[in-house]
């Protein structure tokens, strides 16, 4: 089977069909920007996209996303290094701390803000719901969610990065 | 849209971002072990064997290890060794490890750590603290004379006396809860033998010195023969002190005995059976108070379960009792505070320590004396709460730094609107306000205050170093003998070190330091970090700039005391050098622009039999409100917004200082509304994050955070901390808001509102 990854096809191995998503994102390719924090799916650090949408990879098997595009946090980034306005506004905002839930966090936004561009503050609170951080208090998480939706209503860049 | 007044500037915001920063479980080494702990089902038990002949036959086995190879030191303990890294005949609680399995793979391993058999004869379960107490309890560690791991006092002042002078007494009690750390990175330790003999270390922990001190132990080696290096930790909260430490010593024991490196990871459930929790504490209290509003007396007995070992407990019952009047003069006080042991899980450090139980006691006393005495309870704080120069209740004078209760007391109260809000409160009666309003809605706003001792304390030796080391291009190398847990220790650093050097942050680089390389200075815990590292890196840095002044006194044509560092340069009377320029110029004249700088807490004293003395050298202060409504016919709580405001001496890093309100609002939040660890016969029955309920962003108001800052003389850079004092106030503030929207109190965490069926 193939999947997309971060813009490549990825050929899978069978013995790695199995798998959840997350061991082998960890354990096959070395992307351990995806986290295990629970194993059952209540933390959401394990948070990827599968065809645009937000998936817990700790309950995803790899042989149920054959022929899916998947974008991991290593594929946020533009290729020469620049943050997404995303990532740079996590950054910005002072949205990291320990930085574990980071990733899953960052992605269930993305997943969010390619579905509706302009979220109130309480959708962005209710969308990031389904990830734990013990940090913040989500608050300049969700500062820096809002402060970068407006790169996401410009018609260009959503239909870049929608991947 | 949010303002941005300030970026915030973190030196690992890049790679956590982009998912590059390696936490210990993304690291790999050739030819890596996996290593898993074993549990039994006891609770308390007598090991007769552990048989592992089945386990090591397993596939992919490399070795089971039990107590019997340790080739060192069996027992850790910060204060008191009674923890046995592995158990050796006794089993006392249902965290407590038994063997570890090492196999080439994590599955193989676990797989093989259901066939290790043990042996053991159970023996009865002391899980009451208060039938612990009671003499001839049955006696959790035989080498102990009772249950009492201590017994704090505080003794002021003529109680009698006082409580008969009261207009009124005031008699409550109080409970609180076990609760869990719920760091999002579980446990994870990986130990490398390196060729040299010596046994590198990398783990998720907050104290890298520590966890040498526990690693060679158990190793039976030397200090210097074990090396702990920093990797980015997925959160501590105190909670990555004692079982995170003992995580890599038992990793660092498996490679030494396999002479291969060894990875062990936990599973959620491992973490949260096995780890220390915050001591659920059983409290009384007597506030006798005159009719003019002024406290007279109090009295305090709190008992706090500390399980099955020691750990920090005498520590954190310590500021329990130093802290158990909250920030108000007393001049009559008799305080008992005592931690016991029983066959619970243990318990131990967690941000607060000590002050999140009596702060919910006290809160409220003080809000009900208020009101019993008919007067507004921001006002009967003002009358009571300490002022500059005031003695605390262990007979310390408050001359050395600013008192600044008042400061934050007026924020919140000015910022919130609190006294508008107040004069809405429900009290029991459903009143519609407006039409966004459920007519069930009960309306209810509450606050409350905190004093808290900054750093150790007459808890221990407190002192702390750092490294300047400018490279010959002018680029600097800047090692702290802190710890990263998240918090933004290393931006801190680097920030104080850019601003007292007067060059720009970028050209800062943090190097972290492994144990080998930095003198031990002490865990990174009590709030001590941006306070002791920080005085650490001013006064390295003054030391450097003194040298470099005296050498290039002469280029610059003015005395060396003229010399000024700013803007990336060195200025004196009409000259000025470039950094780069300066340091290259240094290297000309053989001079190594290098400095160790370090800090050595002021003095504290503490007479434990009448529990007096300077318990801190320096106190921060916060204020924190939240306004909620409570459903009447559901009792669902929700909070409409919260504010905080805290004088942490001098804000470093803002934005990062307000990251740290935000959190602790939010884990006080879930102390008071939704966590507790549930125990079953002392086994933990929430053992994953679908049954251990953090808050949600859901569950959470927006936020208000208002810094204030009385620059302390006490820290060379000004600055105190503010991890815990953000965290101490949310359950009292809820509690009152609670009382203030349904009339009721509660004197039970988590508060449930109950609705008459």
């Amino acid at each position: 089977m193939k999947l997309t990854l971060n813009d490549s096809v990825v050929d899978v191995d069978p013995a790695w069909q199995g798998e959840t998503l997350l061991v082998f994102l960890r354990e096959a390719l070395d992307l351990t920007g995806a986290k295990s924090g629970c194993a059952k799916g209540a933390c959401g650090s394990c948070t990827v996209l599968v065809d645009g949408v937000p998936k817990l990879a700790c309950k995803t098997v790899v042989k149920d996303v054959a022929g899916c595009t998947i974008v991991t946090i290593e594929g946020m980034a533009a290729a020469d290094g620049t943050l997404h306005p995303l990532q740079q506004a996590f950054v910005d905002h002072g949205a990291i701390q320990c930085g574990f839930c980071t990733p899953g966090m960052v992605l269930r936004a993305h997943g969010l803000l390619l579905k509706k561009s302009r979220p109130t503050r309480v959708e962005i609170r209710k969308a990031l719901s389904a990830n734990l951080c013990r940090c913040t208090g989500y608050q300049q998480i969700i500062d820096a969610v809002e402060a970068a939706s407006v790169h996401y209503s410009l018609p260009d860049a959503v239909r870049e990065r929608s991947r | 849209m949010p303002s941005l007044k300030n970026k915030a500037w973190r030196n690992d915001a890049f790679a956590k971002v982009t998912g590059q920063a390696r936490y210990t479980d993304d690291l790999k080494v050739h030819n890596m072990l996996h290593a898993v702990p074993v549990y039994t089902d006891h609770v308390h038990a007598h090991v007769k064997e552990i048989r592992t002949a089945a386990a090591g036959a397993m596939p992919g086995v490399v070795r089971v290890i039990t107590a019997r190879d340790c080739p060192g030191s069996i027992r850790f303990g910060q204060i008191r060794q009674d923890y046995p890294m592995l158990v050796e005949e006794t089993i006392r609680s249902h965290g407590d490890v038994v063997a570890i399995v090492v196999a080439e793979s994590r599955a193989q391993a676990k797989a093989a750590a259901a066939r290790v058999d043990v042996d053991a004869e159970a023996l009865p379960a002391l899980l009451d603290p208060d039938e612990a107490l009671k003499a001839g309890a049955a006696r959790v560690h035989q080498s102990e004379e009772s249950n009492i791991v201590n017994h704090h006092k505080i003794r002021r002042g003529d109680i009698a006396k006082r409580f008969a002078e009261s207009d009124f007494i005031l008699e409550e009690e109080f409970a609180t809860q076990r609760v869990e750390h719920a760091y999002i990175e579980p446990e994870s330790a990986l130990c490398v033998p390196r060729g040299d003999g010596v046994m590198e270390v990398y783990g998720s922990m907050q104290p890298p010195f520590s966890t040498r001190r526990c690693t060679a132990a158990m190793l039976g080696v030397a200090l210097s023969e074990v090396e702990v290096r920093s990797v980015p930790v997925g959160g501590g909260f105190g909670g990555k002190d004692d079982t995170a430490a003992i995580v890599c010593a038992r990793t660092a024991l498996a490679a030494r005995l396999t002479g291969r490196p060894v990875k062990m990871t936990y599973d959620r459930e491992w973490s949260l059976r096995e780890s220390y929790k915050r001591h659920p504490y059983r409290a009384r209290y007597r506030m006798g108070v005159g009719v003019d509003g002024l406290i007279k007396a109090v009295e305090a007995h709190l008992v706090a379960d500390a399980g099955a070992y020691c750990s920090t407990t005498p520590f954190v019952t310590w500021r329990s009792a130093v802290q158990c009047c909250g920030p108000y003069r007393v001049d009559a006080v008799h305080g008992d505070v005592y931690g016991v042991y029983t066959n619970n899980g243990f318990t131990g450090a967690m941000r607060g320590f000590g002050s999140p139980q009596v702060n919910f006691c006290i809160e409220q006393l003080i809000d009900m004396a208020a009101e019993r005495a008919g007067i507004d309870p921001i006002e009967f704080r003002r009358r009571n709460m300490l002022a500059q120069g005031d003695e605390t209740i262990t007979g310390q004078p408050l001359d050395n730094h600013t008192v600044g209760l008042e400061h934050v007391l007026d924020r919140v109260v000015d910022e919130f609107d609190y006294a508008d809000k107040l004069g809405r409160c429900s009290r029991g009666r459903p009143r519609p306000r407006g039409r966004s309003r459920d007519a069930d809605d009960l309306y209810g706003v509450g606050l409350a205050i905190s004093y808290r001792g900054m750093s150790l304390g007459a808890e221990g030796m407190d002192f702390n170093a750092a490294i300047v080391n400018v490279q010959f291009d002018g680029s600097i190398l800047l090692e702290v003998a802190v710890h990263e847990n998240g918090q933004g220790a290393e931006s801190t650093m680097v920030l104080i070190l850019a601003e007292e050097m007067g060059v720009k942050p970028e050209r800062i680089r943090y190097r972290q330091p492994s144990t080998s390389n930095i003198p031990d200075g002490g865990p990174t815990v009590a709030s001590r970090a941006t306070l002791m590292g920080g005085s650490a890196v001013v006064d390295a840095a003054r030391k450097l700039k003194k040298r470099m002044a005296e050498i290039l006194a002469p280029r610059l044509g003015c005395a060396p005391d003229a010399v000024r560092f700013e803007k990336d340069c060195v200025v004196g009377g009409t000259e000025s050098l470039s950094f780069d320029e300066a340091v290259h110029l240094l290297f000309v004249e053989k001079e190594f622009p290098y400095a160790f700088g370090e800090f050595k807490a002021p003095t504290v004293d503490w007479d434990e039999a009448t529990g007096s003395g300077r318990a801190y050298f320096t106190y921060v202060y916060g204020c924190q409100a939240v306004e909620l409504v409570v459903n009447a016919k559901t009792g669902k709580v929700t909070l409409l917004g919260a504010a905080a405001a805290h004088d942490v001496g001098r804000a470093i890093n803002p934005p990062m200082v307000l990251g740290q309100f935000y959190g602790g609002m939010a884990m006080g939040i879930g102390y008071a509304l939704h966590e507790e660890v549930l125990l079953d016969e002392g086994r933990v029955t929430n053992l994953n994050l679908d049954t251990y309920r953090i808050p949600r962003a859901r569950d959470l108001p927006e936020m208000k955070g208002l810094i204030v800052e009385n620059t302390d003389p006490n820290s060379l850079s000004g600055a105190k901390g503010v991890a815990e004092p953000t965290i101490e106030l949310m359950a009292p503030a809820i509690a009152n808001a609670l009382y203030n929207a349904t009339g009721k109190r509660y004197h039970r965490l988590p508060m449930k509102v109950e609705v008459a069926p």
